[in-house]
Formats: structure tokens, C-alpha cells, sequence
């Protein structure tokens, strides 16, 4: 997959940064002090937000970040120090910097980093799959485009205002270490986001629906070419304003126990939390303790644990094309993998980074390094986590017509989860009554609970690959300092049976 | 002269004298920071950082209104910044009227402006690393298991404008917070604090408290779901008002959007929402939670704008005498809703008046019920109600007669921190306060416990 092919689709303006001489003098430095290990990552990351409000721009903002971060292990304790000044002295600097930092840190370390084993991989780029450079596209037709939206919703009642959200990333990262591997990747992504607000002045309820596209590691295309591996935006935004009506007009529901039809627009998030996190091996050892804590699916459990029903089986993966956590090479230099993390139900993976996976003597990282910006240092962080389909499995008006009595879930809205992945709490866009197999009308105030084993073993049934979307989010949250990641969840629609779900007016106490 | 050289308030200079828009702010961020990270008892991650961020926000005049285009780019020589200001002023030139477009503020400067930006290393965990580390050594010797971080950064804004804005501002901050686990990772403490410069912060004292916490957890006591007398400290009544605080927007509050929107119409604002004498504001000069004078925006939202940069922030009174007394504004959201001029300040407090003794005191005077240590995943469920979830986090004790007997387990909570000002039935005075779960973004708060007679806990977390 990675070849020399992609070298020629990577910017301009990055290759033109002295890559080479900025890292060789970092690295020789790290050298000269004797370092068992050193990697050197510079990084340009281009942002983009654009928010419009009933058709108006409320805000833009147009940022680059870009620097050189230096990673040194010295005796077994890592040290790090990044810089925006991108000059020779400044690398230097930096290398001299984290050695530093080590060498202050090492009366703290009792216990000696190891790295897992990697190949090396030089000369390695890689470019992630997209057509069009959404930074190429003047901020003025984003602005026409998105304004044409807004005015056609606002012309349909109930919609008092509309919100337009997009967001794009343009992330290069050159990455190289005293092993002699080194990467030139770049990757893309963005995300619109439209919501429409309404109220029922007699019932006295405003709300809000939001678009259910989900944020990918595509170009502009996904916007302008719904022919070309785009998303059909006029198809969904001419179903919001109808969407909204009933929602304002829905009854509230009834707290109790129902069988649970998810849409892959909300279990994405589920699997995201319940899932993804849970089977991180950092925060399985404690490393995450202190923030955003540990997790039930414990080391001693790995081969044994019955996470879910037989219908369960999760992967990791950096592989899947258009997936927000895809990579040819992680920010530790090891390439992009698949594996299983639950196999028809057992728990029987973790996601890895190299010392995590050298500390349980795993062989080889599953690939999981990643640093948001050049100013952090690298952490393990979430693969693509997705629930796999069943073959030839039933397509999600299957799925509902095996509900007597239970509810239909769409979009993702609130989420909560415990610190160890135990308890949870989703509401979501839609919900819908199912009764005799049918769908009878939107419900409010909704959230279904539920523990994660408990909820993962009620998972009667998956759908079949024709019902699998690839969902995901750009801000997923770890690590002190703050860091976030980008990442995919691929999954079919799926039939949970005896779900509890809350009235959160009731929960409210009103 | 040496273009690398250049001091910050010359980059910004410079950078105003090349813009040919109608009219432009420069913002130079000139940031460093240091952080240590452990786990097991053994240092993990750690690092330094400095970072020269410029903002560029470029003006243009057209006949539908005033544009404006927001750039930052990481640079530091003036050719990059350069292109950046060129990039800035063609960007303003083809994007739309702006909706919140105002008149920039007008001169004013900062004494200091000339002054060279301050910087943090990882010297200033000196004392405290090495306190540390004795404390790591403690607690391995007595089967406790310490997980924490400690971070300190030092950012010196300049912000000037076309206009005359000259303003330069220096803000410390740091924190420290470690969660400390039995030997067999039953039970789980955890204690936090923020601090200026670590001048302040004694791990050794953390530890002790910590293990005192943790012996209180030698008695585990299952508790079902269901509504508790709650005794939250500080650090929880932070995490819950922090939120509230950021959902205290004028703009969603006048469309009705929130629990600040009044039914019908209009905002809460000028409505008793506490039947107590509470009060929530925010001061920049605030002791001990100084911060930035004036504002910073380098883009626009819905109560916030790049047309206000320079803009004081003074005292502002969110919640006066248990009265809904203000929301967050800019000069435009301020205009829409009808509301006085209050931007948003980084700091929060929250008093009660005829509030006495600490959270202690509001332990003894409980004859059966819960203390809190934090929450923890706090999101929002109902935005009318203001409805939050989240999950009781490292350290839920049973209280009886006035006393902790022991440690229960976790819940899932959902509450609403508005109707929780209506319903707590005690306070402590107001404290220091560090927010588990905001406080990494938010470090400078002050809060008072509370004793919520009927707090929710939803349902039972199997979390420890």
C-alpha cells in the first residue's frame, strides 16, 4: 500500500522545508549523548473553520500549525521537547532540550522504557485517498454553497435557524529516527455539519436535528459530488425540516426496557466509548489513570473475557480507506495494520504503541502512536474501531421487523461513559417507536443506559454489509497534556434485545 | 537587523504597517510549557514546548457590510509573517459581509508592551519533581499506587490593532493532580490542585491526603441508585458550574435554546433563580485567578468576536444575590439579545452569602449520606433543562452521624447544576477550586461545597 507513488501528491510548501537537515541535526545531537532511541517528527497541520448562522458567516478562522518535535530515550526515560522555530539551532536546541528533560526526569522513572521491534521503513509516503484539496476551494464559495443551504431550509417551516459547521484538516507529518526509518505522510478530512432549530409555541418545545453525515477522511468531493464517493446532502437536508416538525411534535417516552434497533449514525459512538477505549492496552496498565482512566477489559481477561454475543466481532484497523485514524506509518515509525480486538465475542485484542506492546512482550505494535500536533509527544491512541457485519446478514428494515415492541435509534447526540467503560448513557438524534415490526412515530427525551458487557451481550443480531457505514468523529479526547484524534467506527445496523431506556425529563425531575 | 530577532510587539508592528486592508489586529502568542506525567508509581511521559503563534485578522469595507478573514500560522520570521498578512488582507477581499461587524476599539496601551515575552522550563518542577519523588517512593513503600500529572505554561499575548490597541497581557498557569489506587486497584482517590508557579504545591501533602482517602476505603459499603444527601466539594460544584458557565450565552439563550432563555421569549435574565444569596461572577483580577484584562478572539462565535479584541473585561456578575443578573455577551450578541455589554472572563467564583465553616463542617453536619470527590464525563442531555450526566470519579464516601465510615461505589448521576442552585441546602465558605474534569482547560475557579439533599444518582457504576 505505501509506495514512492504517493511522494508526488504531497505538498509542495512541505517537501520545500529543509525535512532532512531539520531532522539529521536533531537526531545527530540525540546521538552524540548517547540515546538508545530518538525520533524526530515535523509537522504542518492546516485547519479550517467556517460556522454560518441563517446563511451569514458568524466566524472563520484559518490556522497552520507547524514545528519540530524531538523524542529521546536516554537509560530508559523518555524525554521531549518541541519547537515552532524551524532552524537548524532550533533542532539542535530541541534535541539538547529533551535530553534535558530526561535527565531531570530520570530520578522519577523506576521503571526502564522498552520499545517493541519495528522494521525499518525508509524513504516510506504515503498520501491518504481524496480528490480534491479542500483548501484549494476559495472560502467564498464554501460560504455561497453553505448560504444556499441555509436559505432553502429557512424557507421551510419549522425551522426558525439554521447552523452551518464545517471544518477541514490538512495534516503532514516527515517522521525520522536513529533506526534509519523515515516517513512523508500527508492526510485529509473534513466534516460539514448543518443543524436546523424549530420550536411548537403551543406545546412550548424547541429542538434541533442535525445532518447525520459523518465527518471522513475525504477531499471537497464529499461535498460537491455525491456521484463520486460524496454524501447526497440534498437528499438529506431536504428531510430535515419534516424530520424536525415530528420531533417537536413527537410524545415523550416511556422509561422502561425495550429491544434497541441502532443505526451505524449512532453506534458508531457507542463502539467508539464502549468498545474502542476499552481495548486501549495503555489504559488497560494504569497509564491513563489519572484522566481519562482505566478499563474493565483488564490483561488477565485477554482471550477469556465474553465481551459480547457471538454476533460480535470488532476490529482495529489504520488500513480502511477514508477512515479518520488511517495511516501508512504511525508517529512511532511502525506501518499501518489490521487485527481483531473481539472475535466472536471474546475479547482477544488490544491497540498498541511500541513500549506498551514491548511491556506485555505482544512482538510487534499494532501501530496506535499518534501526537495531535508537533508541540506533543506521541501517545497511543485509538485505530479504526469497527463492528463487523454479518454476511449475507439482514438489512436494517429486517432487523426492525423482529421487534414486537422497542425503539429505533439515529444520529448521535449526548454520551457519558465511566472511567473504566462499565456505564454509559447515549441520547441520540431520532428515536422511533417500533411496534409489530414497524416504525410508529418519533419519541423525545430518550436515552438508553446500559453497562457495557450487558449491553454488548443482549446484541441479538448484525446487519449485513449493505447497512455498514463508516461513522467516526474528529475530536477524540486523552492524554495530559490534552490531546485530540481524529478516528473512523465502521458498523451494520444492530438489534440489542431488553435495552434500559430513561426519560431524561423524568431524570430531570420535572 | 536580524528578522529572527525581532521582539514580539515588533512582529505585531510590523505586521499592522504591512496590512493594506481597511483595517487589522495582530495577535502574537508567545507560549512555553513544561509537564510531567506518572503512572505506577514511576514517571511515564513529560516535555517542553515553546511556540510562536500569530493571528492576523484582516478588515475590508465593502458596500454589504465589513468582511473579515482570520489567519494563524506558527511563525516566527518576518517573511512568513508577511505572506501571512498578504494571505489575510486577500482572504478579507473575498468572504462576505461579517454579521457581528463593529468598529474596532479604539487606542489604549499597555505600559509593558515593549517588554519581552516570559517563558517556563522544566526547572520549575525542580522542587516539587524531587518532592515527588519521595512521595512516589512513600507511597510504593506503603502499597498505594500514584497516577498524576503537573503542567505549567506561560503565554505572553500582544495584541494590537490599526486603531490603536496596544495591550499586552502575561498568564501563568499550572496545575497539579494525582489519583492514588490501592495495591489491588479496589479503591481510588483522587486530589487536585492549580497553581501559578508550583511554588504552592507540596506532593508529600497530596500523598498524605490521598492516603487518608484511601483508608476510608477500607470499609466498602454497595449502595443502589436513587436520590442522595450529597455532599459535593468544591472540585464537583466546579466541575457542574464550569459547564454551566460555558452554556451562559446570550445569543442561544435569546432563540430560546437554553435553560437561560425565558418561555416565550426573551432571557431569565433579571429572574431569581436561586432562593438562596448566591453569587457566580468572574474577575480578572481576582486573587490568585488573575487573567487576561481584555479580549482575545482570533475567530468569531456566537458571543464572541474578532471585532472585540481589546475589549475590557471587567467584574462581571453572572448570578447576583440568587438573580440571573447577566450572560455572556459580545458587543453584537449583546445587541440581538437585547442585553448590557459582558464578555467572558477566564476565571470563575461562586459565594454564598451566610455560608460558614468547609466542606468538613458540611461532613459533620450530614447524618446519613454521600461525599463526594469529583465528576467525571459530564455531558449535556437536555440543554432546556440543562440536564447534565456524568459519573461519580475516584471517591464516594458514606457519611453517617457526621462522620466518612466508608467507601461506596460508583454512579451515574443526572442533574441539572441550574435547578441544583435552587435545591442545595448548605454551602461552604468559597475556596480555591480545581475542576477534575474542565480544569486541565479551566484551572481558575473558586468554589463553595455544597449539601444537595436529593442529588441523583441514576444508576450504579461498577467503576473503582
Amino acid at each position: 500500500m505505501p509506495s514512492a507513488d504517493h511522494r508526488h501528491r504531497v505538498r509542495h510548501d512541505f517537501l520545500d522545508l529543509p525535512l532532512d537537515r531539520l531532522t539529521d541535526s536533531a537526531l545527530q545531537r540525540c546521538r552524540d549523548f548517547g540515546a538508545e532511541h530518538a525520533d524526530v517528527r515535523i509537522e504542518l497541520v492546516t485547519e479550517q473553520a467556517l460556522t454560518l448562522r441563517d446563511g451569514v458567516v458568524e466566524g472563520s478562522h484559518d490556522g497552520r500549525v507547524l514545528g519540530l518535535a524531538v523524542r529521546v530515550l536516554i537509560d530508559g526515560t523518555w524525554g521531549f521537547a518541541a519547537t515552532s522555530r524551524l532552524s537548524t539551532d532550533s533542532a539542535v536546541r530541541a534535541a539538547e532540550q529533551a535530553v534535558r528533560v530526561a535527565q531531570v526526569s530520570a530520578p522519577l522513572a523506576t521503571e526502564r522504557v522498552q520499545l517493541a521491534d519495528e522494521p525499518v521503513h525508509a524513504d516510506a509516503f504515503w498520501v491518504s485517498a481524496y480528490e480534491h484539496d479542500p483548501s484549494a476551494v476559495p472560502l467564498v464559495d464554501k460560504v455561497e454553497m453553505f448560504a444556499g443551504w441555509s436559505a432553502a431550509l429557512l424557507r421551510a417551516a419549522p425551522v426558525r435557524h439554521v447552523e452551518v459547521a464545517y471544518s477541514h484538516a490538512i495534516e503532514n507529518k516527515h517522521y525520522a529516527d536513529l533506526a534509519g526509518t523515515t516517513t512523508t505522510q500527508q492526510r485529509v478530512r473534513l466534516h460539514p455539519v448543518v443543524t436546523v432549530h424549530g420550536a411548537d409555541e403551543q406545546r412550548n418545545v424547541i429542538d434541533s436535528m442535525r445532518t447525520l453525515a459523518p465527518p471522513v477522511a475525504r477531499g471537497w468531493e464529499y461535498v460537491s459530488e455525491p456521484a463520486a464517493g460524496g454524501w447526497n446532502w440534498a437528499s438529506e437536508l431536504a428531510q430535515l425540516p419534516e424530520l424536525l416538525a415530528t420531533k417537536l411534535a413527537a410524545p415523550s417516552v416511556q422509561a422502561g426496557q425495550y429491544d434497541l434497533v441502532v443505526d451505524p449514525s449512532n453506534l458508531w459512538l457507542t463502539i467508539h466509548e464502549s468498545v474502542g477505549h476499552a481495548t486501549e492496552l495503555d489504559r488497560a496498565l494504569g497509564y491513563e489513570a489519572n484522566y481519562a482512566g482505566t478499563s474493565f477489559a483488564t490483561w488477565d481477561q485477554l482471550g477469556s473475557l465474553q465481551y459480547g454475543s457471538a454476533a460480535m466481532t470488532v476490529t482495529g484497523d489504520r488500513t480502511i480507506e477514508h477512515g479518520l485514524s488511517t495511516i501508512g506509518y504511525d508517529d512511532e515509525g511502525v506501518q499501518a495494520q489490521t487485527w481483531d480486538l473481539v472475535r466472536d465475542g471474546v475479547f482477544v485484542g488490544y491497540q498498541t504503541d511500541r513500549s506498551m506492546a514491548a511491556k506485555q512482550g505482544l512482538g510487534r505494535s499494532t501501530g496506535c502512536a499518534f501526537a495531535d500536533s508537533p508541540g506533543h509527544i506521541p501517545i497511543q491512541r485509538m485505530a479504526n474501531v469497527s463492528l463487523q457485519p454479518a454476511v449475507d446478514g439482514p438489512d436494517t428494515d429486517e432487523l426492525l421487523g423482529g421487534v414486537d415492541d422497542g425503539i429505533y435509534v439515529l444520529g448521535d447526540r449526548s454520551w457519558s461513559i465511566d472511567m473504566q467503560r462499565f456505564n454509559f448513557q447515549f441520547t441520540g438524534q431520532r428515536f422511533y417507536r417500533i411496534r409489530n415490526g414497524r416504525l410508529d412515530g418519533q419519541l423525545r427525551d430518550a436515552a438508553y443506559q446500559a453497562t457495557t458487557t450487558d449491553f454488548w451481550r443482549s446484541l441479538e443480531a448484525v446487519g449485513g454489509p449493505q447497512t455498514w457505514v463508516l461513522g467516526g468523529a474528529f475530536n477524540c479526547g486523552k492524554a495530559q497534556p490534552g490531546q485530540v484524534a481524529p478516528v473512523s467506527h465502521g458498523c451494520p445496523s444492530a438489534l440489542f434485545r431488553s435495552v434500559s431506556i430513561l426519560n431524561t425529563r423524568t431524570e430531570g425531575g420535572r | 537587523m536580524s528578522t529572527s530577532l525581532l521582539l514580539p510587539h515588533e512582529l505585531v508592528e510590523r505586521a499592522l504597517a504591512a496590512s493594506t486592508a481597511d483595517d487589522c489586529v495582530v495577535v502574537v502568542e508567545d507560549a512555553s510549557s513544561a509537564n510531567l506525567r506518572w503512572a505506577n508509581n514511576t514517571l511515564t511521559t513529560n516535555g517542553v514546548s515553546e511556540r510562536l503563534g500569530v493571528t492576523v485578522i484582516s478588515l475590508v469595507a465593502g458596500t454589504d457590510g465589513v468582511a473579515a478573514a482570520s489567519l494563524t500560522r506558527d511563525a516566527s520570521e518576518w517573511p512568513a509573517i508577511q505572506a501571512l498578512v498578504a494571505e489575510a488582507d486577500a482572504a478579507a477581499r473575498s468572504t462576505g459581509p461579517a454579521g457581528d461587524a463593529a468598529p474596532l476599539l479604539g487606542p489604549a496601551a499597555d505600559h509593558d508592551w515593549e517588554e519581552p515575552a516570559e517563558s517556563t522550563s522544566v526547572e520549575v518542577f525542580t522542587d516539587t519533581a524531587a518532592a515527588l519523588g519521595e512521595a512516589l517512593g512513600r507511597a510504593g513503600v506503603d502499597g498505594r499506587l500514584l497516577y498524576g500529572f503537573m503542567q505549567h505554561d506561560l503565554t505572553t499575548t500582544y495584541l494590537g490593532s490599526s486603531s490603536g490597541l496596544r495591550r499586552r497581557h502575561v498568564q501563568p498557569s499550572g496545575h497539579i493532580g494525582v489519583t492514588g489506587k490501592s495495591a489491588d486497584l479496589s479503591d481510588s482517590a483522587w486530589v487536585g490542585q492549580a497553581t501559578r508557579d508550583f511554588t504552592d504545591v507540596d506532593p508529600l501533602a497530596l500523598d498524605a491526603e490521598l492516603a487518608r482517602r484511601l483508608d476510608w476505603g477500607r470499609r466498602r459499603v454497595t449502595l443502589p441508585a436513587g436520590r442522595y444527601d450529597t455532599v459535593l466539594p468544591p472540585a464537583a460544584v466546579a466541575d457542574l458550574m464550569i459547564y454551566a458557565y460555558w452554556t451562559a450565552g446570550a445569543r442561544a439563550a435569546h432563540d430560546g435554546a437554553t435553560v437561560f432563555s425565558r418561555p416565550g421569549g426573551g432571557t431569565r435574565v433579571g429572574e431569581r433563580i436561586s432562593p438562596h444569596h448566591v453569587g457566580i461572577f468572574s474577575d480578572p483580577a481576582y486573587p490568585g485567578l488573575g487573567c487576561s484584562p481584555f479580549v482575545v478572539a482570533s475567530a468569531s462565535g456566537p458571543d464572541v468576536s474578532v471585532f472585540d479584541n481589546g475589549l475590557p473585561r471587567r467584574r462581571a456578575d453572572w448570578v447576583r444575590d440568587g438573580e440571573l443578573a447577566a450572560l455572556m455577551t459580545s458587543r453584537h450578541s449583546a445587541t440581538v439579545a437585547g442585553l448590557p455589554l459582558t464578555p467572558g472572563v477566564d476565571n470563575l467564583v461562586m459565594t454564598v452569602d451566610g455560608a460558614s465553616g468547609d466542606l468538613d463542617d458540611l461532613v459533620r453536619g450530614t447524618d446519613r449520606g454521600l461525599l463526594l470527590t469529583c465528576l467525571w464525563y459530564i455531558r449535556e442531555v437536555d440543554p432546556q433543562t440543562l440536564l447534565l450526566t456524568g459519573i461519580t470519579r475516584d471517591g464516594v464516601y458514606l457519611v453517617e452521624s457526621g462522620e466518612v465510615v466508608g467507601a461506596v461505589n460508583n454512579f451515574r448521576f443526572n442533574e441539572s447544576p441550574i435547578d441544583l442552585l435552587r435545591r442545595f441546602g448548605s454551602a461552604s465558605v468559597t475556596v480555591p477550586a480545581f475542576s477534575r474534569e474542565w480544569g486541565d482547560y479551566f484551572p481558575r475557579t473558586a468554589m463553595p461545597a455544597l449539601r444537595v439533599p436529593d442529588f441523583n444518582m441514576s444508576s450504579v457504576s461498577a467503576a473503582s
